[in-house]
């Protein structure tokens, strides 16, 4: 099948996307990297789109040091992502979190801005997002705002963004000296989409687990975050499977993804070096 | 500043080294453009939602899905195709070693696997063959069970190193 497009422009800034967005109304689609968009034209699952294309505008890219948290263009590809020295010092979880996403091709355009926006249920970034206590910065026709990655994330492919809103940049807290962060996944081959995937946070401040492709958005596994405070990980396990309620779907049963989320939550302790705490 | 949405795009673009001008329809993908307009037909359009990477191609240097970009993206960039590589001559030695390594027999991923092996020969040294096949996995084969086009792609990898063939 081939797309139809309502028709194309292109911003050279963020006012300029806003206007642009404004005119389209209903109809109006932000296009970044296109890898989820294009292929839902592609499918007709979205038609007739007035795409305002915003890969243009400079300042929506790049990774910057803001002192306490990395600020991070939401134009940034995965694969700059990936080997952005800053991200790998300061967010560990997201340059691993790289390798885990789709192929070299697709991590070539895909931005992290719009793997956020489009917040698909099993994508990592988001899970990463939730999992470091990261702030998503949107701008629309009333100015900026900032979102709590924990409040970002309503459910399926939906957001807290408006309509006439553009997802500007990710802040992310910098690790501090001691932090571990770690992602586990099982998928089926390298660069799918995982059946279930985890994010394992290890700071001062305590524990932070952030479960992905086990319900509609990134799940915050506070139940479990506070077991292994207190060191006790048979607990955490046990408190995680209870607080997820995972789809069955023709990828994966409920309770398969129930058991390997306490399989990968005792891999990622394993691999920050023992119990916490 | 303009506020206008056009169904209709100019580009101005380089493939394969050539200059391009064209009016693009805003929902036309780059793969189609350069078969249907340009009449280069290397790369294929065939499951058109990123997964079987036949349609890959080389955008500003980066191999890229030829699917999942609108031509009205490429406006200002630098296309190659496998056309252009072959006549360039850059990937004749990759070329040779497919054949050479039954590494294709209907043919139909080829041009897509050449663009994204040349993706991964072009950070240079001898890729362990897990990470071939890691950059590989996103380009299906339905012919070869992908181990000769590991085997091509490590003996170039060895031969571009100077450490000779495998
Ligand atoms: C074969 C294949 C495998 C994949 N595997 C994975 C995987 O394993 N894990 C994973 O996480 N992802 C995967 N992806 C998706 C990929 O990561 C996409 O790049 C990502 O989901 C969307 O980012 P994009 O920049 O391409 O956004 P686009 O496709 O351009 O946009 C996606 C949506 O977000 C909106 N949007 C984009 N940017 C903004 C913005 N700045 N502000 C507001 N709205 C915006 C768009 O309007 C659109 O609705 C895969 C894709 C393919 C084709």
């Amino acid at each position: 099948m081939k797309a139809s497009a309502g028709g194309y422009a292109r911003a050279n800034d963020v006012p300029h996307a806003l206007q642009l967005l404004a005119l389209a109304g209903a109809a109006g689609r932000i296009l970044a990297g296109g890898q989820s968009l294009v292929a839902a034209m592609n499918m007709r699952l979205s038609d007739g789109d007035m795409l305002v294309d915003i890969t243009r505008i400079g300042a929506l890219r790049g990774v910057t040091d803001t002192g306490d948290s990395l600020h991070i263009g939401a134009l940034t590809r995965h694969a700059e992502v990936g080997t952005d020295p800053l991200i790998r010092t300061h967010a560990p979880l997201l340059t691993e979190a790289v390798h885990h996403i789709a192929h070299a091709a697709i991590r070539n355009r895909g931005t992290i801005g719009g793997a956020l926006a489009h917040a698909d249920p099993a994508a990592e970034f988001p899970a990463c997002a939730v999992a470091l206590g990261a702030v998503i910065h949107a701008e629309g026709p009333e100015g900026a705002r900032q979102i709590l990655a924990e409040d970002f994330f309503e459910g399926v492919f939906t957001t807290a963004l408006a309509e006439n809103e553009i997802l500007t940049a990710i802040s992310v807290p910098k690790a501090d000296a001691a932090e571990t962060q770690i992602m586990e996944e099982v998928a089926r081959r390298g660069g799918d989409y995982a059946l279930t995937g985890l994010c394992l946070v290890r700071r001062a401040a305590g524990h932070r687990v952030a479960v992905f492709s086990a319900g509609p958005a990134p799940v915050l596994a506070r139940a479990a975050m506070a077991a292994l405070d207190a060191g006790d990980i048979d607990g955490a396990v046990a408190a995680l499977q209870a607080e997820l309620d995972p789809p069955s779907d023709t990828q994966a049963s409920a309770g398969y993804r129930r058991h390997i989320a306490g399989v990968l939550l005792r891999r990622a302790v394993e691999r920050s070096g023992g119990q916490g705490a | 500043m303009t506020l206008a949405f056009s169904d209709r795009i100019d580009v101005a673009l380089v493939v394969n080294g050539e200059p391009v001008e064209a009016r693009v329809p805003a929902g036309q993908h780059l793969v189609d453009f350069l078969r249907l307009e340009l009449g280069l037909t290397g790369a294929h359009a065939s499951c058109e939602h990123g997964v079987c990477g036949a349609c890959t191609v080389r955008v500003d240097g980066q191999a890229v899905r030829g699917c999942l970009m609108l031509a009205a993206q490429a406006d200002g960039a630098d296309v190659w195709t496998v056309e252009g590589l072959t006549e360039a001559g850059g990937s004749a030695d990759l070329q040779a070693a497919f054949v050479d390594r039954n590494a294709l027999q209907c043919g139909f991923c080829t041009p897509g696997m050449i663009v994204a092996a040349e993706d991964l020969l072009a950070r240079g040294g001898v890729p362990a063959r897990a990470e071939i096949r890691a950059h590989l996995s996103g380009n299906y084969c339905r012919c070869t069970g992908y181990e000769a086009i590991v085997d091509a792609v490590e003996q170039v990898a060895r031969t571009r190193a100077g450490k000779g063939t495998a």
